[in-house]
């Protein structure tokens, strides 16, 4: 589903620029759970960022679903990122003035599905996800563990092919992370390739295989035989 | 680009600020409203001063016989200027330039009467062409023509006012005789005037006839011609310098002396009040460009803080599949409706106090019928939307030029 082969990325740090990503070679197969792991400035959010078409890369190739993403346009991005891709993040970035209906059927509307259908089909992943009775509620009503869930409705009705979860409990209690883990489980389980950063060892446990990573380079890899 | 959803959020983004928007957007209807209220003040004073030059035609020269201000050739200064049949007839047939023309002789005001009833009326005595000097407007009958003049036929044209007051129980005039200081002339013309009740309230005779009854001789008061309706001031201080030449051998008074016949031109008094109303106008468009601007400014600064504000959630949208020119549009619809819609009201109200000066600002000869015309107001949409877009422009492209991952980070 996603190969990386060979990714460079720098930042530009006055004159001299700062390498974050030095050679990252990496297969993702689809299906997968995998999670992303490594302390502050091992370029993991850059890893995710690149896999989610939100950054660009300096050198090498990054085959999603074996097309070739490199040097998109905005709207070329926004279209590939609507079609494929679906975000959690830690702070869930739920949209203050929407409810939560509205907020998970936006990214149809970008994909000029009709009001109604939008609506339609909201409904259904909220009640998916186990919020049907909170439909119309705004996100400043929910508890953090609601608005995460909400997220992930809103992650998967474009039936994306890989869901990016970056950090998706670390703004959870223990309980609420477990409840989301388990509802990312659910999703993997359901066919869609589901990739996680985060530093909580006990939230990598639960993925399928660990990729850590330190000073940009892939260290290590954790494959598990999962219960 | 017209869903429900987008002006959902615009109309949310707005109901959030409703004050700021109010500020933004009373600048931009102050600014059409001041431009709509001086164009109408403009137009109004352009009316009153067309209205004033309506009566005559703008191509006229008119020459008065004066008073020479200095001797010549052994002639002592002081003595008066008149002018006769042969002087007309140099100007109207000898002198190139020359289109209409007409000379009058005065009879001042006199009795007429018509089956017992008598009135004072003001009596001009022309040559044909007057008509359209002054531009009167036959509606019965026909006016005086060249067969009246070297016939000296005893005939007159009658200003419908004099019809009203003469012919009381709605009589044909046409073909009656009334009595002009005693003498019969037959009606053969009834006529308006664009120049108001004054001069409908005045009989035309021919002036042959009047000088030849009213013991004239040769004599004429003042002449006046026309020249092409496209010349400008050059050309008509040109032909006032042709006939003061032509009088002053035929009069022997020095070309030099400027009082010895003088001149009302109104090539030149036209063109003078046109020139300073265009650049009135021009002025107040200056003007109230200038407080559009400083109203788009103001929009600008606003959609820019807005864009500011919502930086990430436009990374949101960008993160869920936004096209940069979905939230390019989101921005510039929302500019371009606070500019409209203040912009109308703005309008609405400047044509409101317009419509009530002209009701209310009675009549006079500097304003009248201030108006706006539709094209104006055309320009003022056109100038209104393109404001609202110039002034989102920026912040669009700002907004459009935000990263997911930069908004998303920005906490």
């Amino acid at each position: 589903m996603i190969q990386l082969e060979n990714i460079h990325k720098s930042y530009p740090m006055g004159k001299r620029s700062l390498k974050v990503l030095k050679g990252i070679n990496l297969t993702i197969n689809e299906g997968e759970m995998v999670s992303i792991m490594g302390s502050s400035g091992s370029g993991k959010s850059t890893l995710l960022n690149i896999l989610g078409m939100l950054d660009n890369y300096d050198e090498g190739s990054y085959y999603l679903d074996k097309t070739l993403i490199k040097n998109l346009s905005e709207t070329k991005a926004a279209i590939y990122r609507n079609k494929f891709l679906g975000f959690v993040f830690q702070s869930f970035n739920l949209i203050s003035f929407k409810n939560a209906i509205e907020n998970v059927a936006l990214p149809l509307y970008y994909k000029k599905v009709n009001r109604k259908e939008r609506n339609r089909l909201a409904a259904e992943y909220l009640e998916k996800v186990g919020l049907a009775e909170w439909a119309t509620h705004l996100p400043n009503e929910l508890s953090g563990g609601q608005k995460q869930r909400v997220a992930i409705a809103r992650a998967l009705i474009s039936q994306p092919k890989v869901l990016l979860a970056d950090e998706p409990t670390g703004a959870l209690d223990s309980v609420t992370s477990l409840e989301v883990m388990k509802l990312l489980r659910n999703i993997n389980q359901e066919g869609i390739t589901v990739i996680i950063v985060t530093h909580e060892n006990d939230i990598a446990e639960q993925t399928d295989r660990i990729i850590r990573l330190k000073d940009g380079q892939i260290i290590n890899e954790t494959e598990k035989s999962h219960v | 680009m017209f869903d429900r959803d987008k002006w959902q959020e615009i109309l949310y983004t707005i109901s959030k600020n409703k004050l700021r928007t109010f500020l933004t957007g009373f600048s931009v209807a102050w600014g059409i409203f001041m431009l709509i209220v001086l164009l109408g003040a403009g137009s109004g004073l352009n009316n009153g001063v067309k209205d004033r030059f309506k009566d005559t035609a703008s191509n006229s020269i008119w020459v008065f016989g004066g008073q020479t201000a200095l001797p010549h050739d052994g002639l002592k200064p002081g003595r008066f200027i008149f002018f006769n049949n042969r002087d007309f007839d140099e100007i109207s047939q000898n002198t190139a330039g020359v289109e209409k023309s007409s000379g009058r002789y005065y009879l001042g005001n006199s009795n007429v009467s018509y089956d017992g009833e008598s009135r004072t009326f003001s009596i001009r005595t022309v040559h044909p062409e007057h008509q359209f000097i002054e531009k009167t407007n036959n509606i019965k009958g026909r006016f005086i023509n060249k067969i009246d003049i070297e016939e000296y036929r005893k005939v007159a044209s009658i200003g419908s006012l004099v019809e009203k007051a003469l012919f009381k129980n709605g009589e044909e005039p046409i073909g009656q005789y009334i009595q002009v200081n005693g003498i019969p002339f037959k009606v053969i013309g009834v006529f308006e005037d664009e120049g108001g009740e004054n001069e409908q309230e005045i009989l035309y005779l021919p002036i042959s006839t009047a000088q030849k009854v009213f013991n004239g001789g040769e004599h004429i008061n003042m002449f006046m011609f026309t020249i092409d309706e496209n010349a400008g001031v050059a050309e008509s201080k040109e032909m006032e310098t042709i006939v003061r030449q032509k009088m002053a051998e035929r009069h022997n008074f020095s070309i030099e002396d400027s009082r010895a016949i003088r001149f009302w031109n109104n090539v030149e008094n036209f063109l003078k009040f046109q020139n300073l109303f265009r650049g009135i106008e021009g002025f107040i468009w200056i003007i109230g460009i200038m407080t559009i601007i400083a109203g788009i400014v103001g929009i600008s600064n606003i959609m820019t803080i807005v864009v500011k504000e919502r930086t990430k959630e436009i990374g949101i949208r960008k993160a869920l599949g936004a096209t940069p020119w979905s939230v390019i549009s989101l921005i510039l619809m929302e500019s371009i409706l606070i500019t409209s819609v203040a912009g109308y009201i703005g309008l609405v109200l400047g044509v409101g106090v317009i419509e009530l000066a002209s009701q209310f600002i009675p009549e006079n000869e500097y304003f009248l019928n201030p108006t706006i015309d539709f094209r104006v107001a055309i320009w003022a949409t056109i100038i209104l939307i393109t404001a609202g877009a110039l002034a989102g422009l920026f912040p669009a492209r700002r907004a459009a030029s935000i990263r997911p991952i930069v908004a998303l980070r920005d906490e």
